[in-house]
């Protein structure tokens, strides 16, 4: 176990900034989740940590030693890649065993690691298959368990579910957090999708451009975002802006609710939305139109199965936000700001 | 629906007799095809087996059934390839030669074309193709100059001439070749061993080697046979009998004048051909195997 930290540190490709000044502490076997689309920098970020690349400037440091110098297998990291890396030419048995066999262990100890690593997964009767013929899911648990079998202090992981199909991914994301779960371990997970950031991270902390644009809870980054990218990164379908005398305003799809159906009346703030058309997806509804009273933006409402009134499209209809839901952003560089008055 | 059962049925039963006929004659075509073109293959061997035990007699007269022997097989012109050519020096300067070809463009090429495959800057490409177009330059065009560079390093009339120049024509093609090989080997692969535990070196030595098997037999074949086939280069920068490769000295020992030593010739490459090709056909499924299959998932 051990806290891993970096400190302004800095990546270029030739002109391109890759990771730019970028400080990170994670929490002591905490779930730290890097998202952000594709090109921000998250990656390279991962592979910086892991020792695969130089950074430019600045420190890395896991377990409070200065490792930026030192090369990957000096870390005490293990790392899963997106494809899962198997050497094609061993069986899995070899594959898991290869960690031990680059530390010196002798055989025997080496078979009882090998078998307790294969344990911990469930993939005891694949020791003598070789990594074409296993499956997308047991692929990877065979890539896990080769990570763990060393007891690494931190656990690095690159996108690991998405070349998984959407029903495979469900399964293996419960069996990544159960088994973190039980061990306890560091972890830093990359992913460029919301769903599992959201669903796995103890925290999640959003990157643009190389730079983390915010580092918190689910809860934070969701109902709080710090600026305008991470608003409207998380979420789907993402936070409505409006932009209203020199600032910027939001509130999420499902606080978008029409009259009568929320509790608090009082202190809600109404407006005028004319709805175009309407996505019934079992669940929920999600409703499409603009607002009246500010230059027809596109606002999206997302309806709750619960609500069953009727709602026509090409007609003005009466919503409301509660003002405390309203979040409000600076009109030059996106940023936070504090709760400004509506001027109607 | 009972009418729509048997028809069904009989229908059914048709087709699949149809289809067995089908099989069976697309079985029967493509052994008859492969019976052919193993004939096509064999038939100079088996001449060339059958010509090098003929009497003079036997070879030159030309009632005489060309397919087998009219008079008694003999051993003479074996006799006189042993003992009164150089035959086996050739022999042993041709494997040599090969051998020393063949670790000079390993040791070479897998470096460079590790380098070639792995750089990130554009310049990779273009060095690679700059390496590829030194090969189309002919050794037709070549061997007058290299002949005045072999002999003023003081190198004609030996071996290390062509030990030498031979890696001029393996090396360039031979990085070409295995920079596609490298290319079709995931960086995840040796990242991933690098994150286990093992230096760059160690980590290209256990998991990138033993993927590029394919294409290091690949390169061994072709750089033995280039430097035991080459004539031109190997005419020009040895004469003496001693320092002669198969390529060479078989040609111009057994041809004297327009004397021409048939069955000497046929015996003399019999016997260097056949191990060859048993040799290469032990490694043929090395080179067709996809061996890099499950590396990745998907």
């Amino acid at each position: 176990m051990a806290v891993v930290e970096v400190r302004d540190l800095r990546k270029e490709f030739g002109d391109v900034v890759a990771v730019d000044g970028v400080d990170l502490r994670s929490e002591e076997g905490e779930f730290l989740v890097l998202l952000g689309p594709s090109g921000c920098g998250k990656t390279t970020l991962l592979r910086m940590i892991a020792g695969l690349e130089q950074p430019t400037e600045g420190e890395i440091r896991i377990g409070d030693e200065d490792v930026s110098r030192l090369p990957p297998r000096a870390r005490r990291i293990a790392m899963v890649f997106q494809s899962y890396a198997l050497y094609p030419h061993m069986t899995v048995a070899n594959n898991i065993a290869f960690p031990l066999k680059a530390q010196g262990m002798d055989s025997e100890e080496r078979n009882q690691k090998v078998e307790w690593a294969a344990g911990l997964f469930g993939i005891e009767r694949l020791l003598q298959r070789r990594p074409r013929q296993l499956s997308g899911g047991e692929r990877q648990r065979v890539a896990l368990a080769r990570a763990l079998v060393r007891e690494p202090t931190v656990f690095l992981l690159d996108e690991p579910l998405s070349n998984l199909d959407a029903k495979l991914r469900a399964a293996a994301r419960d069996d990544l957090m159960e088994f973190q779960r039980r061990i306890g371990i560091t972890t830093i997970y990359v992913t460029h999708d919301q769903v599992e950031a959201m669903g796995m991270g103890d925290r999640i902390a959003v990157m643009d451009h190389g730079k983390i644009r915010q580092l918190g809870t689910p809860e934070e980054v969701y109902h709080h975002p710090a600026d305008v990218f991470v608003a409207q990164f998380l979420g789907s379908p993402p936070m409505n802006l409006l932009e209203t005398a020199g600032f910027l305003f939001g509130f999420r799809p499902e606080q978008f609710l029409p009259e009568g159906v929320a509790a608090d009346e009082g202190t809600r703030v109404p407006f005028t939305f004319h709805v175009n058309r309407i996505e019934y997806l079992g669940s929920e509804r999600f409703l499409y139109g603009f607002i009246r009273e500010y230059d027809e933006t596109r606002v999206i409402a997302m309806l709750p199965a619960t609500v069953t009134l009727p709602i026509s499209i090409d007609q003005d209809h009466k919503f409301s936000v509660a003002k405390d839901q309203l979040r409000f952003f600076d009109y030059d560089d996106g940023v936070k700001i504090a709760p400004q008055p509506l001027m109607r | 629906m009972t009418d729509t059962t048997t028809w069904a049925e009989t229908d059914v039963g048709a087709l699949q007799r149809q289809a067995d006929r089908r099989h069976r004659w697309g079985r029967i075509g493509l052994y008859s095809g492969a019976t052919l073109f193993a004939f096509l293959a064999a038939f100079p061997f088996s001449w060339a087996l059958i010509s090098m035990f003929k009497q003079s007699n036997d070879l030159y007269v030309k009632e005489n059934n060309p397919f087998w022997f009219n008079e008694a097989p003999t051993l003479e012109h074996l006799r006189l390839l042993f003992l009164e050519t150089n035959y086996l020096t050739f022999i042993r300067n041709t494997v040599l030669v090969g051998l020393a070809v063949t670790a000079i463009t390993l040791a070479i090429s897998l470096p460079a074309a590790y380098a070639l495959a792995r750089l990130r800057l554009r310049w990779g490409e273009r060095m690679g193709i700059a390496i590829f177009l030194v090969y189309l330059i002919p050794p037709t065009l070549l061997f007058i100059p290299m002949t005045r560079v072999i002999t003023s390093l003081g190198l004609q009339e030996s071996l290390l001439s062509l030990i030498l120049v031979y890696p001029t024509i393996t090396i360039p093609i031979s990085s070409w070749l295995l920079m596609g090989f490298f290319k079709g080997i995931p960086m995840d692969i040796e990242e991933q061993a690098m994150v286990d535990g093992h230096s760059r070196m160690g980590a290209i030595a256990r998991v990138v080697l033993p993927l590029m098997f394919p294409g290091i037999i690949a390169v061994v074949v072709f750089a033995f046979t280039l430097s035991s086939h080459e004539f031109i280069y190997a005419l020009a920068f040895n004469k003496s009998s001693a320092v002669k490769t198969i390529a060479t000295g078989v040609p111009t020992e057994l041809v004297r004048g327009d004397v021409f030593f048939w069955q000497s010739l046929q015996g003399a490459v019999i016997m260097i051909a056949v191990p060859i090709a048993l040799l290469f056909n032990a490694f043929l499924d090395r080179f067709i195997s996809g061996f890099t299959m499950g590396a990745v998932k998907g």
